[in-house]
């Protein structure tokens, strides 16, 4: 799922300064399961902003809400009889979401209150690790099911480089080395045959470089 | 083996000398006069200057614009490609560049990752690895292609070298990828530093058994230890080097003023050793920031003078 | 023990002090608590193994909160202690007290009753 973090209290105090009718509006979705931006972080905010706001000026409301998520218009616009009663929103969803609830309430400044920082996996309660860059052309089915372009430093589609060691990535002794993890599941698989052909350039234009994307599934179009 | 290029390092190999190169490492300004100084202590002591790009990701007076330089001396450049800062398009057409004044030789590498660097923040590229940048530089060669199919009118003639590490890991992989690399057009290989003469040997055996030995030329890293602070730091602060404590000790055995002495005869024994080890074409001697020991280290291996080879005049990498 | 400790605190008593939450920490001090002390179980002893693990980690989090609003990182601690130690009980009590009396009264409660004197000023 999409893993995100919540920002720093001063930054989100910073962006919500001056206005004086606030939602801070959460997501059940990936958010919550990262624990950044659920109905629990939603209220923590909340109090923590009007302990703030107490003391400098008793006027502003703080309101709590979350949605079933922010990335579906018809979730969205469940909000719309209240949201005449706010003139600014905190979005805790991913990206996508906090950017959807904007364009859905284009005329109330919308601020994020988290960083989203990747598509990854729980390793463990409070750890998530990165495991996928979207590039849209996914090659797991050659690399033992593990992702090069996500999990090595280089995104190099030939590696390891000459830094790998001891299983580790020259960048940081915590970071595994995405090819030293390659290579040990092809060795498992009995496919270290792949490692003798040179790989041909990717098509990176169906990734980020190609511009934002769009996916359109015809069958399922009314 | 033919030669495919003008390439001096090539006609050397042809003709089955111990080839020797060396490397010169730019200055981080505009001051162009700091490579003519460095070309000059070695030149007559090489047959090739490796030029280093941006090296562990800090900005320098760029390998290009060095090696033109450089081949403007009459002196045979070799100029290192990192994929790390420039994509497809602006390396081929750097490529073009460099071939448009005769630069004939080329090493193809990945590159440190920029967090090493002075420029931590920068967004890296890496649209291709080092074995992609071999495989272009080779089609651009023999077919005369762009990647993209484009047929060039003229071709650049480039003699292909890339890097390897005998002391990376995972060990099991390191000849694999080195077979890898010649599959994808490698012809000559400059490997990382050697202290650990046994594991290079290891990793030499593995490579010979794959035959690899007669289709690359390996020409093994030298690089003299200035004391025992520069041995200790390679031995634990530089990610796939291998640097065993018997040399830390040898250099620890002398007295400080004589480290650096020291230093310069571990170097020259590692090439009388390695010069016994088959498969071993000839040397690549790092000697970063002081390159003024190059030429003793090439005499004291009994290189020096370097050969002739046809179409050169004897002595230096002067080209004709 | 009928020990003698001051009575200005509440208590408010869980089956473990891993069942507190931030938020209820976050809304005593909402609710104008001039300082909030958790007493929670020696570590190591936790009948339900992690649960004072938990509340230490969830206090530090809020500590760190209170200072970034203004209210003061100080006025919240956790103390660990076994259900036994009743002296050690008062005598947290006692040095929780001294120090929140130090501090002062909290800003919320001095803007509660300002606004609470407002509204008697207008209703007079």
């Amino acid at each position: 799922m999409i893993k995100a973090k919540g920002k720093p209290l001063d930054d989100i105090i910073r962006m919500v300064e001056g206005y004086k009718k606030i939602l801070i509006a959460g997501c059940d979705g990936c958010v919550t399961v990262c624990e950044a931006g659920g109905r629990k972080e939603v209220e923590i905010l909340a109090a923590a902003l009007r302990l703030y706001f107490a003391q400098k000026d008793a006027e502003v409301k703080i309101d709590e809400t979350s949605l079933t998520r922010q990335c579906d218009m018809e979730y969205l616009d469940v909000l719309s009889d209240r949201m005449g009663g706010y003139d600014a929103v905190v979005s805790l969803a991913c990206g996508a979401g906090i950017q959807y609830m904007a364009e859905r309430y284009a005329d109330k400044p919308v601020f994020p209150g988290v960083d989203t920082c990747f598509i990854g996996v729980s390793l463990e309660r409070g750890v998530w690790g990165e495991r996928c860059q979207a590039c849209g052309a996914c090659i797991l089915a050659d690399t033992g099911g593990v992702c090069p372009v996500a999990r090595c430093s280089k995104r190099m589609l030939n590696g390891p480089c000459g830094g790998s060691s001891k299983g580790k990535c020259e960048i940081n002794p915590e970071v595994d080395c995405g090819w030293q993890l390659i290579y040990n599941r092809l060795k498992t698989l009995g496919q270290l045959d792949r490692f003798e052909c040179p790989v041909d350039p990717k098509n990176w234009a169906t990734s980020r470089d190609g511009g934002p994307r769009k996916l359109v599934k015809e069958d399922v179009r009314i | 083996m033919s030669t495919t290029t003008s390439s001096r390092l090539e006609k050397m190999l042809a003709a089955g000398h111990f080839a020797v190169t060396s490397e010169c490492g730019p200055p981080r300004n505009c001051d162009g006069s700091v490579i003519e100084h460095k070309a000059n202590l070695i030149k007559d002591y090489v047959d090739a200057v490796n030029v280093t790009d941006n090296q562990t990701s800090v900005v320098r007076l760029c390998s290009l614009a060095s090696c033109i330089r450089i081949k403007q001396m009459g002196v045979e450049p070799v100029l290192q490609m990192v994929t790390r800062d420039r994509n497809r398009i602006a390396m081929q057409s750097d490529i073009l560049g460099a071939a448009s004044f005769g630069i004939n030789t080329m090493l193809c590498l990945t590159g440190d990752h920029q967090s090493f660097g002075d420029h931590p923040n920068a967004a890296n590229v890496f649209d291709l690895d080092s074995i992609q940048l071999i495989q272009t530089v080779k089609m651009m060669r023999d077919e005369g292609r762009l990647l993209s199919g484009f047929e060039m009118k003229v071709r650049p003639r480039i003699f292909i070298g890339a890097a390897a590490n005998p002391f990376a890991d995972p060990f099991e992989i390191r000849v694999p990828r080195l077979a890898k690399k010649v599959a994808a057009g490698v012809q000559f290989i400059q490997t990382q530093c050697v202290y650990n003469v046994e594991k290079f040997k290891t990793w030499m055996n593995l490579a010979r058994d794959k035959g690899l030995h007669e289709k690359v030329a390996i020409l093994p890293g030298i690089t003299p230890m200035k004391g025992v602070g520069m041995a200790r730091y390679m031995q634990t602060k530089v990610a796939g080097m291998d640097v065993p404590e018997e040399i830390i000790q040898r250099l620890k055995g002398v007295p400080k003023e004589s480290q650096s002495e020291e230093g310069v005869k571990i170097a020259v024994d590692t090439i009388e050793q390695l010069k016994e080890v088959e498969g071993v074409r000839g040397f690549h001697i790092m000697a970063i920031e002081w390159e003024e020991k190059v030429p003793e280290i090439v005499e004291r291996a009994g290189l020096y003078p370097r050969p002739v080879v046809n179409g050169n005049d004897g002595g230096s990498c002067a080209t004709s | 023990m009928r020990l003698q400790y001051p009575p200005n605190i509440r208590i408010v008593r869980v089956p473990c002090t891993g069942r507190v939450d931030q938020i209820h920490l976050l809304k005593a001090f909402e609710d104008g608590a001039d300082g909030v002390f958790v007493a929670g179980c020696l570590e190591g002893d936790c009948h339900y193994l992690q649960g004072n693990i938990r509340a230490r980690k969830r206090v530090n989090r809020v500590k760190q909160i209170l200072d970034k609003v203004g209210i003061g990182g100080g006025r919240l601690e956790m103390y660990n202690l076994s259900a036994g130690m009743g002296p050690r009980f008062a005598e947290i009590a006692r040095e929780m007290t001294k120090k929140i009396l130090e501090l002062g009264p909290s800003p919320i409660r001095l803007v509660k009753e300002k606004a609470k004197k407002g509204a008697e000023e207008v209703a007079a």
